[in-house]
């Protein structure tokens, strides 16, 4: 399968590496050059010679979307940092571009619902965070009621879902 | 008329300055928090301090009641999300959308946001009006409705040169509505004869543009 990703922040290069690691050829689109560097923590050989592909340039430009092979990518991502970015760029992947599988990370939780309910397939960390530590504070909460005698019971120290991110 | 304003930067903060001026009930909305304070000593409690692409502020800001969005942030991504969820989730019958980078106008056409604005279009119509020597100018452009109005300067070898308008054997779907003659513009009448030089204001759907083009702006002789 051929998965194009845009934005290679923490989300963003930790996916396009699980791709081509799992065989699929990825290539991906950032405004930042630097990001190279991102994609390459913990690999051994160099992007390109893994197999990867990296193309600079902005999210919204065609000429950069199309030089990374959005015309025959059969997956998109959109997980720049800007969640009206990934919501547009998303929707000309989509409607302009005919992709299969279209992806985008989106951190408001409302405009995300919105969008999921538009067809616009998107998904939420802030969601996520927000589900976990509810449910994090409500067993801490059943425990402490349960076991209002023992108190070590209300100690909550395993929660840290480490999703909090820009 | 209810109207918000998103983003007040220079564009943003003078229209709704017009807009407050001219009797309408306005509501202007400004992320920077600086900017706010600033426009804030102003207006006072017409501008709200938020991100206008957050739904709940612009829940807050009226959206629900408002008649008119005009999105003019600095930021083409937010403009368009703006206005599509003023237009399709919040039913708002008219937006009006800030194009910054002419390159994304493309964005918000297959989007389906319009009418659009853009300074750099703007200016470049200027410059076509003032430079003669492109021949037409688009003074408006309707495509939906598939209505233009355009500006040609008659050609001295031009069939139309010399003749009445009543004469004429323009392309139907288009009619002339003005005529600009030594700085001074009048509507013509069917005897009004056409001369070289002259700038003649038409109003057709966008089809036949190259037909009337023709007819009035390139040598006679060219089509017969």
């Amino acid at each position: 399968m051929f998965v194009l990703i845009v934005g290679l922040g923490r989300v963003g290069s930790s996916v396009a590496r699980a791709m081509l690691r799992d065989g699929h050829e990825v290539s991906c689109l950032d405004e930042d050059p630097e990001s190279h560097a991102r994609l390459e923590i913990e690999l051994d050989r160099s992007w390109e010679d893994m197999g990867g592909q990296l193309t600079v340039g902005t999210a919204l430009e065609i000429e950069a979307l199309r030089t990374a092979g959005i015309e025959r990518a059969d997956a998109f991502v959109a997980a720049t940092n800007g969640d009206n970015t990934n919501i547009v760029v998303s929707q000309i992947a989509k409607r302009r571009f005919d992709v299969p599988t279209v992806i985008a990370r989106v951190l408001d939780p409302y405009r995300a619902e919105w969008y999921e309910a538009q067809g616009v397939h998107t998904i939420c960390p802030t969601r996520a965070a927000i589900d976990m530590l509810e449910a994090e504070v409500r067993n801490a909460a059943t425990r402490a009621s349960a076991g209002a005698g023992s108190v070590e019971g209300a100690a909550a120290g395993e929660g840290g879902a480490g999703i909090g991110d820009a | 008329m209810q109207i918000l304003v998103l983003g007040a930067g220079k564009v943003g903060w003078n229209l709704t300055r017009e807009l407050i001026e001219k009797g309408h009930d306005v509501t202007l909305v400004e992320r920077d928090r600086d900017r706010y304070l600033t426009v804030e000593q102003e207006i006072e409690r017409r501008i709200q301090y938020g991100d206008a692409s957050e739904l709940w502020v612009l829940e807050r800001a009226g959206i629900e009641d408002a008649e008119m969005v005009i999105a003019v942030t600095g930021d083409d991504e937010d403009n368009i999300l703006i206005c599509q969820v003023a237009k399709e989730k919040y039913g708002v019958e008219r937006i009006i959308a800030r194009v910054n980078n002419p390159r994304n106008r493309q964005h918000f056409e297959l989007l389906g946001i319009t009418p659009l604005v853009s300074a750099t279009d703007l200016i470049l119509r200027l410059i076509e009006h003032e430079v003669p020597e492109y021949g037409l100018v688009h003074l408006l452009d309707l495509p939906e409705q598939q209505l233009e109005i355009i500006e040609l300067l008659l050609s001295p070898h031009s069939k139309a040169a010399g003749r009445r308008v009543a004469d004429l054997d323009i392309p139907d779907g288009s009619l002339l509505i003005s005529i600009l003659r030594e700085g001074r513009g009048f509507v013509p009448g069917p005897a009004t004869v056409l001369e070289p030089g002259d700038e003649v204001l038409a109003v057709l759907d966008p089809s036949i543009e190259e037909d009337l083009t023709a007819y009035f702006a390139e040598d006679g002789g060219a089509d017969g």
